[in-house]
């Protein structure tokens, strides 16, 4: 399974739920499966889903789930000791870990070599932990959804891509649409 | 009241409740109070980027945030800062010790002092100097400027204005 497909069996456990999505590819291909007023698509600034996900949870209620991909994480890694430290259990960090920069041409990334993204987060600190494969991913979202613990899931898939057009909306739009949903959930 | 404590009260008054920090020794006095107070979420961050989507979250999640960095940031953050803050229309206001000034003992600093003013007029974002101990007075309608135009906003506070604060931790304004 490709990220794509994995984005596609989550949306029936995700999509009601407040959603951060990283830049490029995974934003786009969420956009066409399931827009919704919850997703907040990430049109720039590569790494940062993760951070924008966690002060998202710690500033209010609801459940937020942050998409992630492996090559995004480690642009960001000073994300993981963060989250560790700073606890919210209304948090998913889900890293869809394909082992390479889908968005920019499948360059492999070093996630997909000798670096585990699981044992990094656990060293920083994290609690939670769930390494799974892509046929598993619902199984563990849907887990994590109801354990009401702070979760990372770093889902292993293949790398690919399948065509997809890019986000047309205006980020004030999206910004505006979003927060408006964040408001009328708390 | 004292420089450290104006400032908080001013992000207090303004309901500024999530502020994420990346440290600097002018900067130790201010942070210490934002960690105590009880009205503000402080949430130390490992670079400043990293702090500008904690930031961005917290304000979609309906909390006015902040951050608190070095002017060097101003190089690590010009992405950030043009396609999260300022093309989503997230307000900021980045209270930043302006390193590099007159007083400065590290020679290095002055290497990033000299972009700083330039770097933020060519990124279009209003920029205020506290040079003085009273410039600080300004601090609250910064703040509420920031919020009415939803702009990043930089505040940058150099030595002299810091002078015989970091010693004491009390400068006052008189
Ligand atoms: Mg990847």
């Amino acid at each position: 399974m490709i990220r794509s497909e994995v984005l596609k069996i989550l949306i029936p456990v995700i999509s009601d739920k407040l959603v951060v999505c990283n830049i490029g590819l995974p934003s786009q291909e969420l956009h066409m499966l399931d827009d919704q007023p919850s997703n907040f698509y990430m049109l720039g600034t590569m790494g940062l889903s993760s951070s924008i996900g966690l002060g998202l949870a710690l500033a209010q209620k609801e459940k937020v789930i942050a998409i992630d991909g492996d090559g995004s994480v480690l642009t960001n890694f000073g994300t993981l000791p963060t989250i560790a430290n700073n606890v919210a259990d209304n948090f998913i960090l889900l890293i869809i870990d394909n082992g390479s920069y889908g968005s920019t041409g499948d360059q492999p990334t070093y996630a997909g070599k000798r670096t585990s993204l699981t044992k990094v987060a656990e060293a920083c600190g994290c609690e939670n932990v769930v390494e799974c494969q892509a046929e598993e991913a619902v199984e563990v979202m849907q887990a994590a959804l109801d354990s009401n613990q702070m979760t990372i899931i770093v889902c292993k898939c293949e790398s690919g891509n399948i065509p997809v057009s890019v986000i047309k909306m205006d980020p004030v739009v999206i910004a505006d649409r979003f927060m408006t949903e964040v408001q009328k959930r708390n | 009241m004292s420089i450290n404590d104006k400032i908080v009260s001013d992000f207090e008054q303004n309901n500024v409740e999530f502020i994420t920090t990346v440290p600097c020794k002018q900067l130790a006095g201010v942070i210490d109070k934002i960690d105590k107070s009880e009205r503000i979420f402080h949430i130390p961050s490992n670079k400043e980027d990293e702090g500008m989507g904690l930031c961005a979250g917290a304000y979609m999640g309906g909390k006015r945030s902040a951050i608190i960095m070095q002017n060097t940031a101003i190089g690590v953050t010009i992405n950030t800062l043009a396609t999260l803050i300022q093309y989503y229309h997230f307000p900021l206001p980045m209270l930043i010790s302006y390193r590099g000034e007159l007083g400065e003992p590290v020679a290095c600093q002055v290497e990033m002092a000299i972009h700083t003013k330039a770097l933020l007029a060519q990124m279009n974002i209003p920029t205020y100097h506290f040079h003085e101990a009273d410039d600080v007075k300004e601090f609250d309608a910064i703040l509420k400027h920031t919020f009415m135009c939803n702009k990043p906003t930089a505040i940058l506070t150099d030595a002299s204005f810091w002078s015989g604060v970091s010693a004491t931790s009390e400068g006052v304004v008189k």
